[in-house]
């Protein structure tokens, strides 16, 4: 439902050209739940905002149900890790996640029910009034998150969304995460840093390499559905899976002559 | 108890101040400096007397005019220089220029243009106000957030709701300072286009007592300007309390953060 | 923006406009860099007053062309009373300001410093401040007629208040963990003036300079105009009213050139002086 098909992306500097993304072809099926995980540096952010239709590939293309993105298309819904100035500081928790809903011109009835579901969902009823600074971090995200459900996108894209708050508070977005995508079935494709995260999120990995990033290995992570920090975390599968992403990311780069970029000599040299 | 303190600190020094004047004013023999007791008179008999009508509510009705057409063109202007980049390269060098004039200077040539009616007068505050916030709400819109622009973007918020619901209300606070400074420059300007050749307003009438030796009325002008600057300042600062509560709300949190 | 900063191969981190707006150094370096639209933006309103005027769409008794101005102006620089003006102008401007300047700080610092004479000011200050300063021409022109007193009395009162406002503001931001270390370590007041609350203050203190130069040069020309001190926006005034409206336009291209200048060089201070600065702030809007 969601390809990509050999996206590359190169910056055009004024002194120097950096490839931040070189030849990136995977494919998410229909509700899948995919992570993508790679080191800091690595082109994740581009690559998220190439898939969204933020940014266009200098090589490739991105299909959505088949059609080419080539803008923000409709139906896909984004979590920015910035969770602090993602939010509209002059609109209420409601209108926030109403505003989307509104310009997709969903009816007046349909879009109340659409965002008390979604802000109850999040565990939120209680704050829908307040404004987004009013909140902790974390609320803020899940402010974030509800605005994303009640889009009702087909595919639903996290960049970082929990880099920027505490662990536990992390734990409790991750399995709330988790639970949303049980219940509306979205296709999730969820970005981060953290290896551990990555296996206990989702059903599938993808492993990108630091950049200029290529696909290091696509693991599927088959854990049972039923995940819980503790149990989950300490499982021996979980281990495994977790030695095999890290081996993937920390494994050297072979450097082959073919993966030199004649453009960008000075970038490597400065690896 | 802290309320009285508050109430305190609040009116002491003014108190202070205005009986301190009063006292040594009282037995003022000094032509230039009449008891503050006649000056009371004069500003309760004229000025909130007959002059009232004659002299405040026309300058009044040219400062809002005027103020006015110098917000909606600031602003309209600053949204579009904002939004292009191109434009604001072009034409940022003349708008320092224009900017950089002070606003009294082209008086002289609008009377020119405009006689010394209304019209001249309005457009002369226009003019004058414009600048700051045109120039404020440029830069409030280019400075509008990239990861807040990558949302709406992705929400399909585009065209008029993208004006309505990013650009505008996140330029507001800069708007708002602009509108601040351009309050302040709108009222000189008032002043200033009575000073010339007018038959009414609050400048021509305290120039007026001025050059009559009326010592008395004009202190009473000088009190009235001042307390009208005040009370359009406390009036904007209720205004912009309510508009931008948000922002105000955003800074405190990001403080204490 | 998501990575962390210390790697060099984010360029979305590097330059989050990058992926905006992604141009190419040559297209850049030929029709679009902003020195050469801004100079071409300079040189269209010249055209504007050239064109406009010779085809009457701008009536042209009102509005002389650019060439006229040009001449105008050129005539101007050749006059020693012209000169002589825009010295007057400038003294008054800088001796106004410099006394605005000096009362401004001291003030500031003694009463930001304490907490009392905070509160017992606040309404005071309030209240003075948004007093229009061209309030006081009746009065300047009564006491000080045409000489420079008068002008430096509307000068010095406009430019005062963003002076002391802005100190105000930045002796509240000094850090009181910096300002318990210096009374930890026995620093007197003094020390404490010099050491702590004078390098938080400082960027402050040009910012309200800043504001404040371009209102007193407001206040200059205004005072000279209206008052009709010796300077610029006398010589303004007199050319006006002398049906000179060639040179009347010349001098406003000049207060605007002073003006521009005014706003450079202190806003290049400003910047200098912010530049070494830890606190990278807002402007505190007036």
């Amino acid at each position: 439902m969601l390809e990509v098909n050999g996206v590359k992306k190169v910056y055009e500097g004024k002194s120097r050209t950096v490839e931040a993304v070189r030849n990136l072809t995977f494919t998410l099926q229909e509700g899948e739940f995919a992570c993508l995980v790679g080191p800091s540096g690595s082109g994740k952010t581009t690559l998220l905002k190439i898939m969204s239709g933020l940014l266009d590939p200098t090589e490739g293309e991105v299909l959505l149900n088949g059609k080419k993105v080539d803008g923000p298309p409709p139906g896909m819904a984004i979590v920015f890790q910035e969770y602090g100035r993602s939010l509209f500081p002059w609109m209420s928790v409601r209108d926030n996640v109403e505003l989307p809903l509104k310009q997709k011109k969903v009816a007046a009835a349909r879009r109340k029910e659409l965002v008390d579901e979604s802000i109850a969902a999040v565990g939120l009823a209680d704050v829908h009034s307040a404004y987004p600074w009013q909140l902790s971090g974390g609320m803020q995200q899940r402010v974030a998150i509800a605005r994303a459900i009640a889009y009702e996108p087909q595919v639903l894209l996290m960049d970082e969304p929990f880099a920027a708050v505490d662990a536990q508070t992390r734990a409790d977005l991750e399995d709330l995460v988790r639970d949303l995508w049980h219940r509306f079935q979205v296709t999730t494709l969820f970005v981060t840093h953290d290896i551990d995260e990555s296996v206990y999120l989702g059903q599938r990995v993808i492993v990108l390499s630091s950049s200029p990033t290529v696909i290091r290995d696509d693991v599927a992570i088959d854990l049972p559905d039923e995940r819980n920090q503790l149990h989950t975390r300490s499982s021996p599968r979980f281990a495994e899976l977790r030695a095999r992403v890290f081996e993937q990311i920390h494994r050297p780069k072979e450097e082959t002559p073919g993966a030199v970029d004649p453009h960008a000599p000075a970038v490597i040299g400065q690896n | 108890m802290a309320f009285l303190r508050r109430f305190g600190f609040a009116l002491g020094l003014p108190l202070v101040l205005f009986a301190l004047w009063w006292v040594t004013s009282a037995n003022s023999t000094n032509f230039y400096f009449p008891p503050l007791s006649l000056i009371l008179d004069s500003l309760v008999a004229e000025w909130f007397g007959p002059r009232l009508a004659d002299d405040v509510l026309p300058s009044l009705m040219r400062l809002a005019a005027g103020y006015a057409i110098a917000a909606v063109v600031g602003i309209t202007l600053g949204v579009l220089i904002g939004t292009y980049k191109r434009l604001r390269d072009l034409l940022e060098p003349v708008l320092e220029f224009f900017r950089a004039i002070p606003p009294p200077v082209i008086v002289p040539i609008l009377m020119l243009i405009f006689g010394i009616e209304n019209t001249m007068k309005i457009v002369v505050i226009a003019f004058g106000c414009m600048w700051p916030i045109l120039l404020n709400t440029a830069e409030g819109v280019r400075a509008v957030d990239s990861v807040l622009s990558d949302t709406a973007r992705t929400y399909r918020i585009s065209g008029a709701a993208r004006l309505r619901y990013l650009i505008l209300p996140s330029a507001s606070p800069q708007m708002a300072a602009g509108l601040r400074q351009g309050l302040s420059v709108a009222i000189i300007l008032m002043v200033i286009s009575e000073l010339f050749a007018a038959s009414d307003g609050l400048g021509f009438a305290i120039v007026q007592a001025q050059r009559s030796f009326a010592i008395p009325e004009m202190w009473a002008g000088m009190i009235m300007l001042g307390l009208l600057g005040f009370l359009l300042s406390l009036l904007f600062r209720l205004v912009e309390n309510r508009w931008l509560a948000w922002y105000h709300g955003l800074r405190r949190a990001q403080r204490a953060g | 923006m998501t990575e962390s900063p210390v790697t060099v191969y984010e360029p979305a981190a590097a330059n989050p406009d990058a992926g905006v707006a992604p141009k190419t150094p040559p297209r850049r370096a030929l029709g679009s860099s902003p020195l050469v639209l801004g100079t071409i933006g300079l040189l269209a309103l010249v055209l504007l007053f050239e064109i406009l005027p010779r085809l009457e769409i701008l009536p042209s008794q009102f509005f002389p062309t650019s060439s006229e101005i040009g001449a105008a102006l050129i005539d101007q620089l050749g006059q020693p009373d012209f000169w002589a003006a825009l010295l007057d102008t400038i003294y008054g401007w800088a001796l106004g300001l410099l006394i605005a300047a000096v009362a401004g700080v001291v003030l500031g610092i003694v009463i930001g410093s304490s907490h009392f004479l905070r509160e017992l000011t606040a309404s005071t200050i309030e209240f003075l401040r948004p007093i229009p300063s061209v309030a006081l021409i009746p009065l300047a022109v009564l006491l000080f007629g045409t000489a420079i007193e008068s002008k430096l009395l509307l000068v010095i009162y406009a430019s005062f208040w963003p002076v002391l406002i802005q100190v105000l503001y930045g002796v509240q931001d000094v850090d009181p963990v910096a300002q318990d270390t210096a009374r930890a370590y026995r620093f007197d007041f003094w020390a404490r003036i010099r050491y702590v609350t004078w390098p938080t203050a400082l960027p402050y203190i040009m910012t309200g300079l800043r504001l404040s130069a371009a209102v007193a040069l407001i206040l200059a020309v205004t005072s000279e105009l209206v008052i009709g001190n010796p300077g610029l926006g006398n010589r303004l005034a007199v050319a006006q009213s002398s049906g000179a409206i060639e040179a009347t336009y010349a001098l406003v291209v000049v207060s605007g050139i002073l003006g521009v200048i005014v706003n450079l060089v202190f806003r290049y201070i400003e910047r200098r002086t912010l530049s070494w600065h830890p606190s990278q702030r807002a402007e505190v809007a007036l």
